[in-house]
């Protein structure tokens, strides 16, 4: 054994190299999900390996890190991704989304508007969109290769069949391009606009999967849906406890076992900035408010459930939109 | 009329699916040998014989599910042209096989989908070919389920709480959505009891001279051949061994095989 014993980033070279071609074949088409040679990284497998090998194969050593997982920086993933590129790449890291150069992700788009200056890596853990319809590989391949998403629009269908209205809440499915059907990783379908006509490159790795795939900037991504049930975003019908923002994507925090709750935002970035904004501007008020225990949020305990928040949720939750 | 008659005419002309020396062979093991015959539209033809005569087979060939070994197998495509299936490419057969042509299987589980609702069975192939409206989509649905007798309130329950013989009505409801002019039916009524497949027959019967569909019905069962086709092809270790019209076959079987299968009939 001759390799050197350290590389920059983790990965050799020519692994690199490999990655780097399925990602520019990825942006060369958008959407398609284009094979590679996925590896055994320091950590297992669904922990982000995909998001970790995109972020490797594209990181310089004057690249700005950020890492968020469900839009916050310091959850457990967030944090030892954040490190391990610290040791293994020596960049500097950063949880402003302003500040970052790459900003890999697991489930979340910041709230700031991403810049043309800026990559935006997913960690994906189930790439093929058609997965739980058709379980054949092969199929797939051929229903993506001839364009046969029929089969997309039946799951919308049973969705509208049986709760009124399409409940899927989160891994959206997306028509990139007017192409390619794509799944955009488990993110909220409130971050699907987001990525339609989006400044910044976004890549999408999925190491357990071995797929790679892509949206160059400013590509039309369409999410799918009905004449007469038009796609819609939702999010959950509450004000931020901590920086009052009603537009952002909010996260339901359980503060007790009688029943109490709070929503805070859930990319944690936007809301210190929010706070810090507002405590420079005495008039701002609502800032630190928390929300009261309510007695008749306890029906509300299905918002885990797949058909989303549900616009009645009682008295005290301002801001619906 | 007179009209009516003459364009009739000039359609029935030519024929919709044309079979020429088919001949399968699975290595060494023949599946069906030299089968050649013409289809015509709106007409129905009954391919009968014992299990492992090369029904299925010559079925699988017909739809171009797969390749034959030698031969060949024409369809007259909406525009008039004659098209060698072989010829097609990959997204045109299955284009075809969506929109022009239906396949009921024998087991409805292999041709619905199990989990999805009856509506949304049978709204697949309406949201394939791009319909994108979900009230649209439901109407048709439901005026599908109307005509193969499935009660409007069992639209969103999955097939799998279906009867057999609902099962099988749906299965025919999704394959009819979208007006094929060609049917294929692998042996509809296998597996259902006498009654259900005296209502099925029946409705079977109505559809197809109603919208004039042309089919191509694989059977074991001669009364099903007797009740629906106009014209029957008897197989025998691959090979066709007689073809005629249905009563003529049926009453007066030229082959002794023919003759051995009709005298198999057991009186009620």
């Amino acid at each position: 054994m001759n390799a050197p014993a350290y590389n920059f980033a983790y990965l050799d070279e020519q692994t690199k190299r490999m990655v780097r071609r399925a990602i520019l074949k990825a942006i060369a088409i958008p959407g398609y999900q284009v094979p590679f040679a996925s590896r055994e990284m320091p950590m297992p497998q669904g922990w982000g390996t995909g998001g970790v090998q995109v972020t490797a194969a594209i990181i310089g050593p004057d690249d700005v890190l950020k890492v968020i997982d469900q839009g916050s920086d310091d959850t457990t993933n967030a944090v030892s991704i954040r490190n391990f590129f610290v040791k293994t790449a020596g960049v500097k890291t950063t949880t402003s989304t302003a500040a970052a150069s790459i900003v890999q992700t697991r489930h979340r788009i910041p709230e700031r508007p991403l810049t043309e200056d800026q990559v935006l890596v997913f960690q994906v853990p189930i790439p093929e969109p058609l997965r739980f319809l058709e379980p054949r590989e092969t199929e797939t391949r051929r229903m993506h290769a001839l364009s046969e998403y029929g089969l997309m629009h039946v799951k919308l269908y049973e969705d509208i069949s049986r709760y009124g209205q399409i409940s899927t809440s989160y891994a959206y499915p997306v028509k990139v391009d007017g192409r390619y059907v794509m799944d955009p990783s488990p993110t909220p379908k409130f971050d699907n606009p987001k990525m339609n006509d989006c400044a910044a490159l976004q890549l999408f790795g999925a190491g357990r999967e071995k797929r790679i795939y892509a949206i160059p900037p400013y590509t039309r991504v369409a999410s799918l849906d009905f004449e007469d049930h038009p796609f819609e975003p939702r999010w959950a019908p509450g004000t931020c406890a901590l920086c009052g923002a009603t537009d952002s994507f909010l996260d339901e925090i359980i503060t007790d076992d009688r029943g109490s709750r709070m929503f805070v935002c859930s990319d944690t970035d936007h809301c210190e900035i929010r706070r810090e904004a507002a405590a420079s501007t005495p008039q701002a008020v609502i800032a630190g408010r928390s929300t009261a225990p309510n007695p008749q949020s306890s029906s509300a305990d299905d918002h885990e459930v797949d058909s989303g928040f549900r616009p009645e949720a009682g008295p005290g939750m301002t801001g619906r939109r | 009329m007179s009209d009516i008659k003459n364009s009739a005419s000039t359609v029935d002309d030519t024929p919709l699916l044309q079979a020429e020396g088919l001949s399968k062979w699975y290595g060494r093991q023949l599946g069906c040998r030299d089968v050649s015959f013409d289809l015509f539209p709106g007409e129905v033809m009954a391919v009968v014989g014992e299990s492992g005569s090369g029904k299925t087979t010559l079925l699988q060939l017909l739809s171009a599910q797969i390749a034959p070994s030698t031969g060949r197998v024409c369809y007259r495509m909406r525009d008039g042209a004659s098209r060698d299936l072989a010829s097609l490419g990959d997204a045109e057969r299955r284009f075809l096989f969506r929109t022009d042509w239906g396949y009921v299987h024998q087991d409805p589980a292999l041709g619905l989908r199990m989990a999805v609702s009856a509506g949304a069975n049978v709204g697949e192939r309406l949201m394939a070919v791009g319909w994108r409206h979900y009230g649209r989509i439901r109407s048709a649905a439901q005026e599908w389920l109307d005509r193969v007798e499935i009660a409007r309130a069992r639209i969103d329950d999955p097939p799998a709480t279906y009867s057999g013989g609902m099962r099988q009505r749906l299965q025919i409801a999704r394959n009819l959505v979208t007006n094929p002019r060609l049917v294929f039916m692998d042996e509809p009524t296998g597996g259902l009891d006498v009654s259900v497949q005296a209502r099925l027959l029946d409705l079977i019967r109505g559809l197809v001279a109603e919208l004039g569909l042309a089919v191509v019905i694989v059977t074991h069962d001669l009364a099903v051949a007797r009740l629906l086709s106009h014209r029957v092809m008897v197989m025998k270790d691959g090979a066709v061994i007689e073809t005629g019209l249905t009563d003529q076959v049926l009453d007066d079987p030229r082959e002794p095989y023919t003759q051995l299968l009709v005298s198999s009939i057991l009186p009620v």
